[in-house]
């Protein structure tokens, strides 16, 4: 049991295994292909979410007994109540729309970051803790310096990049070392740097003056996101479509990309190909939280009240890993997957506000988008698709720990 | 388990220099901790002072019992035993033996620690011993369900989703029904999100991962919505009362012990009897075996006639029932009320705690205790002013688990096949 050899090769070699994983993530499927499973897998989680609102309507169930008629009326009249004012919170009017824009900003980001991973093969569940690193980093950059916006933004947003960079890196470098999977190493990494974070703003270097909780310093105007007129929307959304540019530069364009998607593809053929696989994983591993850092600038550089609090980067990690399936790990996906969960985000808190519906469910939803896509047979099956060539399950992580 | 049957004779001249190689990390580690004691414990106190620790608490049968003891002096012993480990372990002439100086020097290390916190104090190190039995409850059976699964190949990283939706469900049907329909109801919950990992991973051959990532969103998801949309407005629903403490007759009466591990809610008790009960079970019964054998090499298991879906199947909805009754144990005897993402991280803890127990159930008993030590400790270090932030010694499972898979201190090694699809032929 203590034996300590060199890691085993975790990844499976045989073809097969690999055309599964691929299926998955998405990796190399045709467009037709990557629209319809995603589209009817979003359809069929809106529909389930209207029978969980219809079952959790107290006030109606108890109609059921004595009018049936009009509870199954109300019932209908709730759940579309509840959808309009979703439709309304997201794309309804100018201010709605950007406000999706604005939810989708950190969720982009984010969900490219896990998409770089998937494209090399590697699952970088660890997203919420790179955010949280490169977000003090950009926080500390914020409020302790004084320079031109156009000076401090980008300095902030490179600070971000090398801490969430530095903080996958390690995943990266101890996979690369000592063979520890990805998965195990960045979920704890995720815990590590939410103490951190709690820690450090508590620091007299970081914690707002007079304050006994960790609430930090405020950010100084000149590295605040600018906003669009008094719209939340800022320039973080700008940043995310470049990001996106880069990132389909990056893996479709460049020697470095194709490195990536090659071992990504087949980490064996990588190596005879005279690619060094352990420095790959870092490299990707790197990418991957530099561009959860930038996601975590947008929490802390765009978002009232401009300062660093606990856990500010809530659960947007694990939303970006539905993101990146939902949009099949390619950048332009991962765009339009981004864009609808932020119109769900910007539609959910309408629907609470209007129609009392807690936000939390499009938390629900989103599980539920990920297992069809995840299952595909499950949607094939709701819905008499044919079954395309030999389609079975995926598998992206086999085993851990070596 | 089976490699060593297999190990060529090239692989063990290389896990000898690697044990070596260890040991030398070891016992640097321990002769760097032992001038640590001596310098900050020993050295940072003033001369004279003494720590004194409570071993009783306020209505037990022997009253006022305590141990005092002079904080510098404690710290030179310790120093002196940590430097004599250290100096052994790097003899190398016992690598065997590396494992168990570590961990008793990290034991002393840990009282070194307390008696510098407590110095010109006191300090109920028995209450602290308590709430460490208390605190690995959730952690030891989170481990346990992770075990079960992994030991026939499925990982499991939803032990936070089934621990959270179960407490859930055992708070509402325990304040409707009572506390053993609660217990009964969360079991179930568990077991129902057991078998939805199971179809996922086995008939779906969903990537393990992502599906148990999507039975975490689902479980906050759900449990928030329903706690914000039903709890807020049935208030009632979130009253389910608590199972009562049951002090054993006898062994409940004995000083420290007694306090520690015989006076609890029969969750305690029952967590303990079942790492036990399943350990015997995985290692030397024929169920635990054929388990085992699924994890390892599920073509050979298949080949003589194991059936590897339905061992799977069984394992991973059995794993659910105790993450049930852990997620029962969260809201019916720990506190008694839900509160959105009431869990807040303990599934992970559990995963760290199967990890660093390597895939044993006593294994898991010890890393949950471990763990549960560390966040006892920290509930205390407030109370005594200590100048290390809490904050770290929230981290330290998660580190721990780090060095653990990053094989630094000793590899922790997953069944061969954990996490593969199985596809008959």
């Amino acid at each position: 049991m203590t034996d300590s050899g060199p890691p085993p090769e975790r990844r499976p070699s045989d073809p097969s295994a690999r055309k599964r994983e691929a299926r998955i993530t998405g990796v190399g499927t045709s467009l037709r292909r990557a629209v319809v499973i995603p589209a009817l897998a979003v359809l069929t989680a809106l529909i389930i979410g209207g029978v969980i609102i219809a079952l959790t309507d107290l006030d109606t169930l108890s109609v059921w007994g004595s009018d049936p008629m009009e509870a199954l009326r109300l019932t209908l009249s709730g759940v579309g109540n509840a959808y309009k004012a979703l439709l309304i919170g997201s794309v309804g009017s100018p201010r709605a729309l950007t406000e999706t824009l604005y939810a989708a900003t950190p969720l982009i980001l984010a969900g490219l970051a896990v998409a770089v991973g998937f494209q090399a093969g590697l699952f970088n569940i660890g997203v919420n803790g790179q955010m949280h690193i490169g977000g003090m980093a950009a926080l500390w950059v914020g409020f302790s310096v004084a320079l031109p916006g156009i000076i401090h933004i980008p300095l902030a947003i490179v600070a971000a990049m090398i801490g969430g960079a530095i903080w996958a890196g390690i995943a990266g470098l101890l996979k690369a070392r000592t063979g520890a999977h990805e998965v195990i190493t960045t979920i704890m990494l995720n815990f590590i740097a939410l103490y951190l974070v709690d820690y450090v703003l508590t620091t007299s270097a970081f914690q707002a003056p007079g304050r006994n909780d960790p609430l930090s310093k405020p950010i100084n105007p000149s590295a605040q996101f600018p906003t669009l007129g008094d719209f939340r929307v800022n320039i973080g959304f700008l940043i995310a479509l470049a990001a996106v540019g880069f990132v389909w530069w990056l893996l479709y364009r460049s020697i470095i990309g194709f490195q990536f998607r090659a071992v990504g593809f087949n980490p064996d053929g990588g190596r005879y190909a005279g690619m060094n696989v352990a420095w790959v994983y870092v490299g990707v591993m790197a990418i991957s939280g530099a561009l959860a850092g930038v996601a975590g600038t947008t929490q802390v550089l765009g978002l009232e009240p401009y300062r660093g609090i606990s856990g500010f980067a809530g659960t947007l990690g694990f939303d970006a890993i539905a993101l990146a399936l939902l949009g099949r790990s390619h950048p332009i996906g991962v765009l339009f997957a981004g864009l609808l969960f932020g119109a769900l985000r910007a539609g959910g808190r309408e629907m609470q506000g209007a129609a009392g519906i807690p936000v939390d469910l499009v938390l629900v939803l989103q599980a539920l988008v990920i297992v069809f896509i995840a299952a595909p047979e499950l949607v094939r099956a709701i819905y008499r698709i044919k079954t395309p060539e030999e389609e079975t399950g995926v598998t992206i992580s086999t085993g851990w720990g070596g | 388990m089976t490699s060593t049957a297999v190990t060529s004779e090239k692989s063990i001249d290389r896990r000898a220099t690697s044990e070596e190689r260890r040991a030398t990390v070891i016992g640097v580690a321990l002769v760097i901790l032992a001038a640590f004691v001596f310098w900050v414990f020993g050295l940072g106190v003033e001369s004279g002072v003494t720590s004194l620790f409570n071993l009783s608490l306020p209505g037990e049968r022997f009253q006022d019992l305590a141990w005092e003891v002079n904080s510098r002096w404690l710290a030179f012993l310790v120093s002196a035993i940590l430097a004599f480990l250290g100096g052994f372990v790097l003899r190398k002439s016992h690598l065997k033996r590396t494992n168990l100086a570590l961990a008793i020097g990290l034991g002393l290390l840990a009282l070194a620690f307390l008696t510098w916190a407590a110095a010109g104090n006191s300090f109920s190190l028995v209450g602290m011993l308590r709430s460490t039995v208390i605190l690995s409850v959730a952690v030891t059976l989170g481990a346990l369900t992770g075990l079960m699964c992994e030991r026939v190949a499925v990982i499991n990283i939803a032990i936070e989703g089934q621990l959270l939706t179960a407490a859930f469900v055992g708070t509402i049907m325990g304040s409707a029904w009572g506390i053993w329909a609660g217990l009964i109801g969360a079991m179930l919950t568990g077991a129902i999100l057991g078998a939805v990992l199971a179809v996922l991973a086995i008939k779906f051959r969903v990537d393990q991962i992502i599906a148990g990532v999507v039975i975490n969103i689902f479980a906050l998801g759900l449990t928030s919505f329903l706690a914000r949309r039903v709890l807020s407005e049935a208030q009632d629903l979130n009253t389910p009362g608590s199972f009562p403490s049951l002090k054993i007759p006898i062994l409940g009466d004995i000083p420290v012990l007694g306090t520690m591990f015989f006076d609890h809610s029969m969750f305690v008790y029952a967590t303990f009897i079942l790492a036990i009960v399943l350990h015997l079970g995985f290692f030397y019964t024929r169920w635990g075996l054929r388990s085992r054998s699924v994890g390892e090499h599920p073509k050979a298991a298949d080949t003589v006639g194991i059936n590897v879906y339905r061992t799977r199947y069984r394992n991973v909805i059995l794993g659910g029932v105790i993450a049930g009754f852990g997620g029962a144990f969260l809201t019916l005897s720990q506190v008694s009320r839900f509160e959105e993402n009431l869990t807040a991280g303990i599934g992970f803890i559990g995963l760290a705690a199967m990890i660093f127990g390597r895939w044993m159930p006593l294994g898991a008993l010890g890393a949950g205790l471990v763990f549960g030590f560390a966040r006892a400790l920290q509930q205390k270090l407030g109370i005594l002013g200590t100048p290390i932030p809490s904050e770290f010694l929230s981290m330290t499972p998660y580190i721990v688990t780090i060095i653990v898979v990053a094989g630094v201190v000793g590899r922790s090694r997953p069944p061969a096949a954990d996490g593969k699809p199985y596809i008959k032929e």
